[in-house]
């Protein structure tokens, strides 16, 4: 029976110990605080920014990764009123509205806000901070191109660029959906556009590895469109394997959809205070000038500086495409079922 | 046999059954009863009258059927390669034959598009991308090692005599083994089988990126509903649709396994000359198919810009700006969450295994269809089940370090039952009532007699527990993580998702360097062990 004997044993030991888990759990007496950040995959900062802001606090900072940004919001959803942490990072204007119905955040007018362009706070009751924003945006491998570089939206259904480009599901993909809502925002009739763009060839893939890496150019592929972000042609410059100059690629303007990523007060949380501490920490300085190179997005705040890479290499759309949250809200699954219809029906 | 046995086995049964009912039927019951709710059954009967869902269901089940069977056809070859080779080569194929299982699936995918394309199979009238033959070629890729390992250990402890004395009497080789090998292999086969099907049922990533744009699965429509439009109800009701159907399943195999084989007299290899003609057309096919995408792997984890080198493998060590961690930290990690999967795994499972052989009717039924139900269940369920189930304490389990490496495990856990279930059966029966005629105490003849033959199953199902949790496989995705112990898939798919020709390389020499540790440990796993298996 010893070994038996051992084998339950160590099982129970095991169980024990996982029902002990580390909860995070507050401490009243004076000492370190630790508060739960949760974040979807695509979150990264600097880890001495949080060792600088516990030594300076005395507030730890624990990431909690939830899958990507719609998984997180579901289980957020799922866990509202009982919340996973303590602050939520990375809900964006697409799913803003979502979010908010569901009551998930607690209202917080962080100081920070007065450093940040209007246009990103969507919400005036403030139960979300602006954190970061980007543009999903047509990209194109500049000597991959059939024809002149193309510069409004209405040029992909141009036949000189039939079976170029390559686009993520609405159904399945973050920038997918995004591109989706740039063309409901950006033409005057976003179904014949649609029907256009079929008509042209355009390729379909369910997420953006495929897209850019299957059928883009920079994989090998043979579409020299791709739907990625503003901030790609930088991060190729970031990332070549031998130094470049200029980065291969370039940012149709014309199409971009603006994504502004936010932060707030899980509601629920039992340390509001410290939380809130959380959300400045996220809009401060150090933290806001590494989000390009952490998170390839970039920060809200005027006083953040750009590195050198940027400045020199991303481009913005000066007038973006973006729609209401709450327009998103109540007809995004009408619209994509639609799209789904034209696009692949 | 003594009378206390069925007693014994009710208390080790405790064990897994308590860990069942914690990990897996409480969350997913409760995410179930938090979807359907008030409303009961109408959830059920409103997305059961889609068409979309109808299709969903119909197509999920025909893939994975098929897959099966391809698998089976592709890998059986491979098996009695395995089992008739000798032991040292035997562990080598067996660990070699791993390595596919934990490539991540978008990098299949990424490798079985470019071949399609390179091999003109991308268009034209031979076209394969986007079709469901590119699903079910993935699907092999995947599960080869299932059947080879499985069926393979379990083949090498028979009798090769018998083999010998249907050829002598004049039957041909296929009639030979359609009618004396293949019969008494059947145990391991439908276990084989079982587990092929439940993971071609829940297949996710290779539906989506190889099927093409539009191609639904029930657990792509379960992610769906779920995720995309949060709407919980439709989900568990789907989930619950998927429930029913792998029970379903499961029980059908478990009948097919559970016929008790006939026992062995231990392994006597054939001296019989073994067929070359066909076996070789098998042997170019397997190693195209699985070699060739690992080779583009590999290719372009050495091409640097216009040249090729060590640079993407140098580099590993250096923490790139988007993740917390160097890739070296992430799989040191997925090495410690492998060990304490397999360490779970393996435990749990020894002591389900035994309850399965020797325990009582009904609960031997519970523990074997209820440790195999993990396998055929969305990872979303069992990830949001953990989430709103495992919150409040002594199980405030939802971002512990502890769920992922449970998680994980049970997944693991089937293939540990599934492997060591037909062997124990398999056992003389003789052995063990002269063993206990001797005086020995039947938890005696359990450790003399039953552990050390059923080894061999175990060290196949551990090695298993561990790829899996190494690649990550099914329900983790959806369970909360802290982000410090990031995984080496976890950093792959982070890698990937970032533009750049260098980090591109990066990843693909993380993955090398993933499928080059996991052939490894399989390989020390199964030497661990100085007598190799069948000789007791």
């Amino acid at each position: 029976m010893t070994r038996l004997d051992s084998v339950c044993t160590f099982l129970t030991v095991a169980l024990l110990a996982a029902s002990c888990g580390d909860d995070g759990s507050v401490l009243d007496e004076a000492g370190p605080v630790t508060v739960t950040l949760v974040a979807h995959d695509s979150f990264a900062v600097e880890p001495s920014l949080l060792e600088d802001f516990a030594a300076r606090t005395g507030i730890e900072i624990e990431v909690v990764t939830a899958g990507d940004a719609g998984q997180m919001i579901s289980q957020a959803i799922l866990t509202a009123g009982d919340p996973l942490g303590d602050v939520l990072f990375g809900v964006d204007n697409t799913l803003l509205q979502r979010s908010l119905d569901a009551g998930l955040f607690e209202p917080y007018e962080a100081d920070g806000l007065t450093d940040v362009d209007p246009e990103f706070v969507l919400d005036d009751q403030h139960r979300v901070t602006p954190i970061d924003f980007g543009d999903v945006c047509v990209n194109y491998w500049t000597d991959a191109l059939p024809g002149p570089v193309p510069t409004r939206l209405a040029d992909l259904t141009d036949p000189i660029y039939a079976g170029e480009l390559v686009v993520q599901s609405p159904e399945s993909s973050s920038p997918g959906l995004a591109f989706l809502l740039a063309t409901i925002a950006g033409t005057p009739d976003w179904e014949a556009f649609w029907r256009d763009l079929r008509a042209n060839g355009v390729r379909v893939t369910p997420d953006w590895e495929s897209a850019y890496y299957g059928e883009f150019t920079s994989g090998g592929g043979d579409r020299s469109m791709v739907v990625s972000y503003a901030s790609s042609p930088p991060v190729e410059v970031m990332f070549a394997t031998d130094p470049i100059d200029e980065p291969p690629t370039g940012v149709l303007l014309d199409s971009c959809y603006r994504q502004i990523e936010f932060a707030g007060v899980l509601a629920g949380t039992e340390q509001p205070e410290a939380a809130r501490r959380v959300i400045d920490f996220l809009l401060s300085e150090p933290f806001q000038e590494g989000i390009p190179e952490s998170m390839f997005v970039f920060p809200v705040s005027d006083r953040a500086q750009l590195p050198a890479t940027w400045a020199a290499h991303a481009r913005l759309a000066e007038d973006p495409l973006i729609l209401d949250p709450a327009d998103v809200e109540a007809n995004r699954d009408e619209w994509i079922d639609r799209w789904v219809e034209i696009v692949l029906g | 046999m003594g009378r206390d046995r069925p007693r014994l086995t009710t208390a080790v049964a405790v064990v897994p059954v308590v860990f069942l009912a914690v990990f897996f039927a409480y969350p997913v019951a409760t995410v179930l009863w938090r979807g359907l709710g008030d409303d009961g059954l109408e959830p059920v009967r409103s997305v059961l009258g889609s068409g979309r869902t109808r299709d969903a269901i119909r197509f999920t089940v025909w893939q994975a059927a098929l897959s099966t069977v391809l698998t089976l056809a592709v890998a059986l070859p491979g098996a009695a390669a395995v089992a008739h080779a000798s032991a040292r080569t035997r562990r080598r194929l067996r660990a070699a034959v791993t390595i596919p299982f934990v490539l991540p699936t978008i990098l299949v995918a990424g490798a079985f598009t470019e071949l399609f394309t390179r091999f003109g199979l991308d268009d034209g009238p031979v076209r394969l991308r986007h079709t469901v033959w590119a699903i079910l070629l993935a699907h092999v890729f995947f599960n080869y090692a299932v059947v080879v390992r499985t069926v393979g250990s379990y083949w090498a402890g028979l009798d090769g005599r018998l083999e010998e004395q249907a050829r002598v009497l004049g039957a041909g080789r296929l009639r030979t083994f359609v009618e004396v090998t293949l019969p008494r292999l059947r145990p391991a086969v439908a276990a084989a089988a079982a587990i092929v099907f439940l993971f071609s049922f829940t297949s996710f990533g290779i539906v989506l990126v190889l099927g093409g744009p539009g191609r639904a699965t029930i657990e792509t429509e379960i992610y769906r509903y779920a995720v995309v439009r949060t709407d919980f109800g439709s989900a568990a009701a789907l989930a619950a649709v998927q429930l029913v159907a792998v029970l379903a399943l499961v029980a059908l195999t478990t009948a097919l396994e559970r016929r008790r084989p006939v026992p062995e007299h231990g392994p006597r290899r054939s001296t019989l000359a073994r067929s070359s003609a066909g076996r070789a057309a098998n042997g170019l096919f397997v190693t195209t198919l699985l070699v060739l995408p690992i080779a583009v792997v590999v290719e372009r984890s050495l091409s640097v810009g216009d040249h090729h080198g060590l640079d993407h493998y140098r580099a590993l060590g250096t923490r790139l700006t988007m993740l917390p961690a160097p890739a070296t930290t992430a799989l040191r990690n997925s090495l410690a969450y492998a060990t304490i999967a397999t360490v779970i795994a393996v435990s749990i499972g020894t002591l389900a295994a035994l309850v399965v052989v020797h325990g009582r009717r009904t609960l031997r039924h519970v523990v074997d269809l209820g440790l195999t139900l993990p396998l055929g269940t969305s990872a979303v369920t069992i990830g949001f089940g953990v989430l709103i189930a495992l919150d409040e304490p002594p199980l405030d389990l939802r971002s512990s370090r502890w769920i992922v490496p449970v998680v994980h495990s049970l997944v693991g856990i089937p293939f540990v039952v599934r492997t060591m279930v037909p062997v124990l059966r398999r056992i003389d029966p003789a052995l063990r009532e002269a063993a206990a005629v001797l005086g020995a105490s039947p938890a005696r003849v359990r450790r003399e007699i039953d552990l050390p033959i059923a080894g061999r199953g175990l060290l196949v199902g551990a090695s298993f527990a561990f790829a899996v949790s190494m690649g990550e496989f099914g329900a983790t995705a959806f369970v909360p993580r802290s982000a410090d112990t990031l995984t080496a898939p976890q950093a792959l798919f982070r890698m990937l998702s970032t533009p750049g020709e260098l980090v591109r390389g990066q990843a693909m020499a993380l993955a090398v360097v993933l499928m080059a540790v996991v052939g490894a440990a399989v390989f020390a796993i199964e030497s661990a062990r100085g007598t190799d298996e069948g000789t007791f």
